[in-house]
């Protein structure tokens, strides 16, 4: 137990102007958001952080194949696109990991009978893909009207082999970390959505990742924020 | 989900507008929409919007053994997905019709016109290197084809070039020419089965040849300002093309997260966690090689079968043959504990067969047969435990 002490230092708070391009400590990358970019679906968004894109399209509530249908609620499918090669198995994971978290914050209820299907493309992958989509998941819902309880946003953390924690990591960051782990929170209060981790950590580790990515998803709700303000405010 | 189906007066006045020389977007008949290249951080991405059509495209390699029959040349391979974002309609699975009319086409325009020069994509054997060991060199394109469309309605009597998803979808037939700057066509494919006569087919390729120039004029520029603002180092990619000014776009520069107090939070947390209740964990008895048992499972809930049937029993020897055998699922049926002699173990696979209870040194009156195919022992111990052994797959 006396060891978990110690971890708490590496972790250093930002401490003004960073040096680099990304100093030391944990920052987010540049985001920029655009809904409503694609004619045919019902909502789309394009979600980018840093060099990483998604492109996600949302029809629905629309009509589903009876073998589909679920008598109380809508059926939420989502569908992942790799930018190259067919989708494999990495891919049906994660798409059930963002359906699994759409699937808690959409009001389901309020539509029976109907299908709500989310399409993601992986316009290109620079690290922290599966927050990216999350993201851009939510965006789409949010352009499409889709009743929900909650936004939820998507933050990855890795953590470097001195135990260092970097917040959005890049590709390079990722595959250098000795851990890495994708965090879903709500909006309302914060709360854990879905979990999605690989490699080695410890409890007290798990813990602090999960306080961080806490913190950061304060910047991307304002985010969120800001950007529907911009677009339905009158002035 | 299926493509709503258009109603009979909008495919009306679509065709009725045409007559008249009128497009639904305002344009005139030879007008192409408005063109947008962006291209991505990595090499080989690009995205191109025709009007509010938006395609993404991807190079990529990987280094294999050229085909035995070509040996100095490289391998081609293009793939064209349409995703359900494009459209409702394209359901995977359900595309193959138009998803096959692509994929040829610009198989024929891009593979059969030579324009890629795939010796040069022919790496000198014995050096294998990654894209991070050496720069990636531009492929050598010889020339650069570009498919013009265009639609024709009332039998070939009307014609509009680049006709939009409103059009195409009253079309009677579309015409595609691909040609390249220097006037040399490359395909031309023609679908719907509307006849053309030869001079229309002209007029067509000479109207191709003013469109490509311009197209081929605008990706040179766009080429050329993306390869300048890369060298001059400024800042490329896709974020750069989100128009800054569009209502529906926003941009947030980093944000510095102050992560200062997560060490006592997860202190706190932890220190506030309840620690997980106790699992007391058995340990495994292993029978034979082969065979272990972790936990005892539970009581049986089908009752005493022990007094149900009784006989003589027909005793050889009076020791144990010690009989496991494979029991079926939904039977349920117990087995006593088989004590750890060191008796050969003999798996039974017989389901039917009249068996025999062997009973070491019990009464008779425990032993018993039974017809279900379930051989049972008793130990020497006084009162059997009942175990449910599981079917296990015999390797």
């Amino acid at each position: 137990m006396a060891g978990e002490m110690q971890i708490d230092t590496p972790i250093r708070a930002e401490t003004g102007a960073e040096a680099g391009p990304r100093g030391p400590g944990c920052s987010l990358r540049h985001f920029a958001c655009e809904q409503n970019l694609l004619s045919r679906p019902d909502g789309s968004a394009s979600f980018l952080q840093g060099d990483t894109s998604v492109l996600a399209g949302v029809y629905g509530p629309a009509e589903v194949k009876v073998s589909k249908e679920i008598f109380n609620k809508a059926t939420l499918e989502v569908l992942l696109r790799p930018k190259t090669g067919l989708p494999g198995v990495a891919e049906k994971s994660r798409e059930r990991l963002i359906r699994n978290t759409c699937e808690a914050v959409v009001l389901g209820a309020l539509h029976p009978r109907t299908s709500i299907t989310v399409v993601l493309q992986v316009v290109s992958d620079a690290g922290s893909l599966l927050a990216c989509c999350l993201n851009a998941a939510c965006m789409a819902l949010v352009d499409a009207g889709v009743p929900m309880r909650a936004l939820f946003c998507g933050v990855t953390c890795a953590l470097d082999s001195d135990g260092n924690l970097v917040l959005d990591p890049t590709l390079k960051q990722e595959k250098e970390a000795r851990a890495v782990l994708t965090f879903a929170l709500d909006s309302v209060e914060r709360k854990l959505l879905m979990s999605t981790t690989k490699g080695l950590y410890s409890n007290a580790e798990l813990q602090q990742c999960l306080a961080a990515a806490q913190a950061a998803s304060q910047h991307v709700f304002h985010f969120y924020r800001e950007s529907l303000q911009r677009r339905y405010s009158k002035s | 989900m299926k493509e709503t189906p258009l109603s009979n007066c909008e495919r009306r006045f679509l065709l009725r507008a045409i007559e008249e020389k009128k497009r639904l977007d305002g344009r005139q008949t030879y007008d192409y929409r408005n063109i947008k290249i962006s291209f991505g951080t990595d090499y080989g991405c690009c995205i191109v919007e025709l009007g509010k059509t938006r395609v993404l495209g991807q190079v990529s390699c990987e280094l294999v053994s050229p085909k035995l029959n070509r040996a100095t040349e490289g391998i081609l391979f293009f793939n064209l997905e349409l995703s359900q974002m494009a459209a409702p309609a394209f359901e995977p699975g359900r595309q193959s019709d138009l998803l096959v009319k692509l994929n040829r086409l610009l198989e024929r325009c891009l593979r059969n016109s030579k324009c890629i020069d795939t010796e040069s994509l022919c790496v000198v054997a014995g050096e294998k290197y990654t894209p991070e060991e050496r720069d990636p060199v531009p492929l050598s394109i010889h020339h650069m084809p570009i498919c013009v469309s265009f639609a024709f309605f009332q039998q070939g009597t009307y014609l509009l070039v680049d006709p939009n998803e409103r059009e195409e979808r009253v079309m009677d037939g579309l015409l595609v020419i691909a040609m390249n700057k220097h006037r040399e066509i490359c395909t031309i494919q023609s679908s719907g089965g509307i006849m053309l006569l030869k001079d229309q087919v002209l007029r067509c390729s000479k109207i191709a040849g003013v469109k490509v120039a311009e197209i081929t004029e605008l990706i040179q520029k766009a080429l050329e300002n993306d390869q300048k603002v890369r060298k001059e180092g400024g800042k490329f990619g896709f974020a750069e093309s989100i128009a800054n000014q569009r209502i529906t776009a926003f941009k947030m520069e980093k944000a510095p997260v102050d992560t200062s107090d997560v060490g006592e939070k997860a202190e706190e947390i932890i220190a506030e966690a309840e620690p997980p209740s106790e699992v007391s964990v058995s340990n495994p008895v292993l029978w034979t090689p082969g065979t272990a048992q972790i936990g005892e499972g539970i009581e049986n809930s089908w009752g005493d079968l022990e007094d149900s049937e009784k006989e003589d029993e027909d005793e050889g020897g009076s020791d144990e043959a010690i009989i496991l055998d494979n029991v079926k699922m939904d039977t349920g049926v117990d087995i006593s504990n088989i004590g750890s002699q060191d008796a050969p173990i003999v798996l039974s696979d017989s389901e039917e067969e009249e068996m025999i209870i062997l009973e070491p040194d019990k009464s008779p009156k425990k032993i018993r047969t039974q017809t279900i195919g379930v051989k049972q022992e008793k130990a020497a111990s006084k009162k059997p435990m009942k175990k449910r052994k599981k079917k296990r797959a015999v390797n």
